[in-house]
């Protein structure tokens, strides 16, 4: 089955929302892609509790409704090229490969949490921080259960106040930023009367909750699940008891894509002019792609992206000054959760790095071997070799050794043989047979 | 500058094994990289261990330096993975079963074990190859490794004994023992040896062809595939030089993920994947084994495999007895690596070796034309 | 827009033969972690289930109506529906 649209937009969530909002209004016409059943992108998820800090979902999810523009929940962007434009997205609810051509692209492909490796993080019981969250909007119940939230950023506190509101019992949020790295960040949002607002909100929602800076996870306890986590400070260390582990350092973007097109990618994200527009002409970016900067960005780039994708470059201009001003939120983000070195440091040469294969850091960090790059060990030891193509142990990596991946290839996600062995232009359906040996 | 008795350009599996082969007999070794060790066609292909008679020189090396790595097993590492799955090569049609008995006739005289499985047979071998194939021939001895480990394997063993290892070094210049590196480093070499794979702008009389192929990766699906299965048309179509063609050749790893192959390019030198070759690559797979049609590929890629104008690779000294080349292996690097390294080093130390070194050397190609394909 | 929680009513799903009741509308590894069943076994044996909730990690892969290697945090439950362990 093969669309043809003048603007296609990767990713539903506020960035892409607001691009296909404001491209449809001025008159194009154009498809969102999500590979989620439902709307929304990860800040926005469907599910339980609505409450005021929902007002500005429920204005672009009704702006979106009303615009015209077409929403295919359930695709997955596997492959794409510039020029020309066209896609294929994989739509597993059918079991089929779709191809879409367009003039113009949006890539609102948001952002994934960074997951460090510590002792004992392979343990059912340990979620990411906004795993668990998104998992209890999928249906998960946890009332009544005892949650540590751990690592960095502001997600720890959004999501210990989603927990709580679904029944959970936070036990803490352990934050690894040292308390004047907060104060300092803190400060520099006073001026921001929204921002200001939700802080002050979350304080509220949170009480009661010891929030603890400078403090992390050391190890966590237990044999077929969590039992409990040991913290420290650098000084001290204690055990928490405790059921589930919501653990996530901060945020990564999702570039993969944007790669795969031949679009400039930076260490902080895709390279975008003051259009949105990326290295490569017909390819506009929006959002947590282009450096992890939160909802208020997201949604400012993506109306730019959609408008100057439009080509309505004027209306897309008077955005600039919002956009900056969140701009210069998102670098405070970024050092005030920058990762300390023992958080770096937690793995013991049996802590899995790559989940995927099983890869240990003892042979990530054999001496013999001295590896150069990102290349050179994932040859070796296979890290990076599995299903998630590297973007669970990738960040971690980098982090921790300074390799980078830079090889994207597509499928950008696993499909099955029979997706890459049709021509695209034709609709192909395929009942899964049995394999003999799920038969026997 | 550092005087070495062998300098070896080119760390895959064929430089890594001759840099093992020579440290081992108590030569002075550098190995020069500019990438990473393993990042080049070795890095890629899919560690077939596999005897091939596509001709008797092709027969006879394949046959010793499979049991050279046999002799080795012992020695590598858990990271190697090496499973003695065999191989079994799959008759579509009776014409293609006549071929089987053929084979099993040249490799019986060569003394290679292998025996005919028919119909029924195949279809217990491996369940889940189509229903209508007309038979197969087992050959158990052939094995299956994951090449950089055994690349890392020899590099890092090398080095404990005394061997330099160079990476990110490119060399620019090699010729009568002298090595010089794009740093302006300089290196005096009793003997170089030239394992660059594809590239050959050090030794500009000779050329390859580079052969572009394509592989995808499955999940995991254990027990799926017990052989490294490949169609009896897979001759054929590794010794055109000059048709693209697709063959059926399937390998389970040791986790159960499937390599899918296998395909080849003539005069292609980008390395983007093609999805009209991928497709009719998958294609011909699934009509072998429909199952592979609902698998999960994770990844797909491609390689440059050096290919020589009579298939056979350059294993010798050149007109400059002090450059020794080991290239050309097109899709057996992995199997004839440490048979190649064992003909270099009695190339270098006429040290005694087993296999007539003559069908190998670089001067057999005559005059230059004959490099030319 | 579905609400899993407001919407009312539950459907049942098998998980390893067990029979589990969830919220309509809920994901699949809900009912995994709701039977206490992890997804499946990693390379070196170790029992796996979900990390990143949104489709990225592939630790929830599970054999799902047959089908292996399924992320089920990504499928939404239906009547019926078999989910089993990958060992």
């Amino acid at each position: 089955m093969s669309h043809a649209y003048d603007i296609v937009v990767v990713g539903a969530g506020p960035a892409g929302l607001a691009a296909a909002t404001a491209a449809a209004a001025a008159g194009r016409k154009v498809a969102v892609l999500d590979d989620n059943p439902h709307l929304g992108g990860q800040i926005w998820r469907a599910g339980a509790g609505k409450s005021a800090r929902d007002g500005a979902r429920e204005r672009a999810v009704t702006a979106f409704g009303a615009s015209g523009a077409e929403l295919f929940a359930g695709y997955q962007v596997v492959d794409a090229v510039a020029s020309p434009g066209a896609l294929q997205a994989w739509v597993t609810a059918q079991q089929r490969l779709e191809r879409f051509r367009f003039e113009s692209l949006v890539l609102a492909t948001g952002a994934r949490e960074r997951f460090l490796p510590f002792p004992g993080w392979t343990l059912p019981g340990v979620f990411g921080a906004g795993g668990l969250q998104a998992l209890v909007r999928g249906g998960y119940d946890l009332r009544g259960k005892r949650v540590v939230v751990a690592g960095t950023g502001p997600l720890l506190p959004a999501v210990a106040a989603h927990l709580k509101q679904d029944g959970a019992e936070i036990v803490m949020i352990a934050e690894q930023a040292k308390m004047r790295q907060l104060v300092r960040f803190t400060a520099s949002i006073l001026w921001r009367p929204g921002k200001m607002r939700e802080g002050l909100q979350l304080r509220a929602d949170l009480h009661g909750i010891p929030y603890r800076t400078g403090c992390w996870v050391a190890a966590v306890e237990g044999d077929e699940c969590v039992t409990g986590v040991r913290l420290t400070d650098g000084s001290r260390a204690w055990v928490e008891r405790c059921d589930m582990l919501a653990t996530g350092f901060h945020l990564v973007p999702n570039t993969e894509l944007a790669s795969l097109l031949g679009c400039r990618v930076t260490d902080t994200g895709v390279e975008v002019n003051a259009e949105q527009q990326t290295s490569v002409t017909s390819i506009y970016c929006a959002g947590e792609p282009t450096g992890v900067a939160g909802v208020g960005a997201a949604t400012v780039q993506g109306e730019i992206a959609g408008l100057a994708a439009a080509g309505q470059a004027a209306a897309a201009a008077q955005l600039y000054k919002r956009r900056d001003a969140e701009a210069s939120f998102g670098r405070a983000l970024t050092r005030a959760f920058a990762l300390r070195p023992e958080v770096l440091t937690l793995g013991e040469p049996d802590t899995i790095v790559c989940r995927c294969e099983d890869v240990r850091l003892g042979e990530l960090q054999r001496r013999a071997m001295r590896y150069r790059n990102w290349t050179d060990a994932k040859l070796q030891t296979r890290c990076g070799m599995g299903p998630c193509q590297g973007r669970v142990c990738g960040p971690a990596l980098e982090a921790m050794f300074g390799w980078r991946n830079v090889s994207v290839r597509p499928p950008l996600f696993p499909i099955p043989v029979v997706a890459l062995c049709s021509p695209p232009s034709q609709e192909i359906e395929v009942s899964i047979p049995e394999t003999q040996e799920n038969s026997r | 500058m550092e005087a070495f008795d062998a300098v070896i350009l080119g760390a895959g599996i064929v430089g890594a094994a001759c840099a093992y082969e020579c440290a081992a007999a108590g030569l002075r070794v550098a190995v020069v990289e500019p990438g990473v060790p393993c990042g080049g066609a070795s890095g890629v292909g899919m560690g077939h261990l596999v005897v091939m008679d596509d001709s008797p020189e092709q027969l006879a090396l394949t046959h010793y330096s499979r049991d050279c790595w046999h002799e080795l097993r012992s020695t590598l590492p858990d990271a190697v993975e090496f499973e003695e799955c065999g191989t079994l090569w799959v008759a579509a049609d009776d014409e293609e079963m006549q071929a089987v008995f053929a084979k099993q006739k040249s490799y019986a005289e060569h003394g290679i074990r292998s025996e005919v499985l028919d119909e029924r047979s195949l279809r217990e071998a491996e369940p889940n190859l189509r229903d209508g194939l007309a038979g197969a021939l087992r050959v158990s001895d052939d094995a299956v490794i994951y090449p950089p480990a055994a690349a890392g394997y020899f590099l890092a063993s090398a080095e404990r004994i005394g061997a330099k290892l160079l990476y990110g070094r490119r060399a620019v210049a090699a010729q009568k023992g002298d090595v010089v590196l794009e740093d302006s480093t300089q290196l005096s070499a009793g003997h170089i040896v030239i394992a660059t794979g594809t590239d050959v702008s050090l030794c500009p009389s000779i050329k390859v062809h580079p052969r572009k192929g394509h592989l995808a990766i499955t999940d995991r699906y254990p027990g799926v595939v017990r052989h490294q299965l490949v169609e009896m048309g897979y001759v054929k179509s590794a010794h055109s030089l000059t048709e693209d063609s697709v063959a059926f050749n399937v390998q389970p790893r040791k986790t159960g993920q499937l390599l899918i192959g296998s395909s080849r390019q003539y005069g292609e030198l980008d390395g983007k994947v093609d999805p009209e070759m991928l497709r009719k690559m998958l294609q011909r797979a699934v009509g072998y084994m429909p199952m592979l049609a609902g698998l999960a590929v994770i990844r797909v890629w491609t390689g440059f495999r050096a290919a020589t104008a009579d298939k056979l690779p350059l294993i010798g000294p050149t007109a400059d007895d002090t450059v020794l080349l080991a290239i050309g292996f097109e899709g057996l690097g992995i199997t004839n690596a440490p048979g190649a390294a064992r003909l270099v080093l009695h190339h270098m130390t006429q040290a005694e070796i087993a296999l007539d070194p003559r069908p190998y050397l670089p001067c057999r190609v005559g005059s230059s034309e004959a490099f030319r394909a | 827009m579905p609400d899993v929680h407001s919407s009312g009513g539950s459907v049942t799903v098998r998980v390893n033969d067990e029979r589990v009741e969830v919220p309509r509308g809920a994901m699949l590894i809900t009912a995994l972690l709701k039977a206490g069943a992890a997804c499946r076994v990693s390379v070196s044996g170790e029992e796996r289930t979900a990390l990143c909730g949104m489709g990225i990690c592939f630790e929830c892969r599970a054999r799902v109506d047959g089908v292996p290697q399924q992320r089920t945090c990504q499928i939404v439950c239906r009547d019926g529906m078999t989910v089993d362990t990958q060992r």
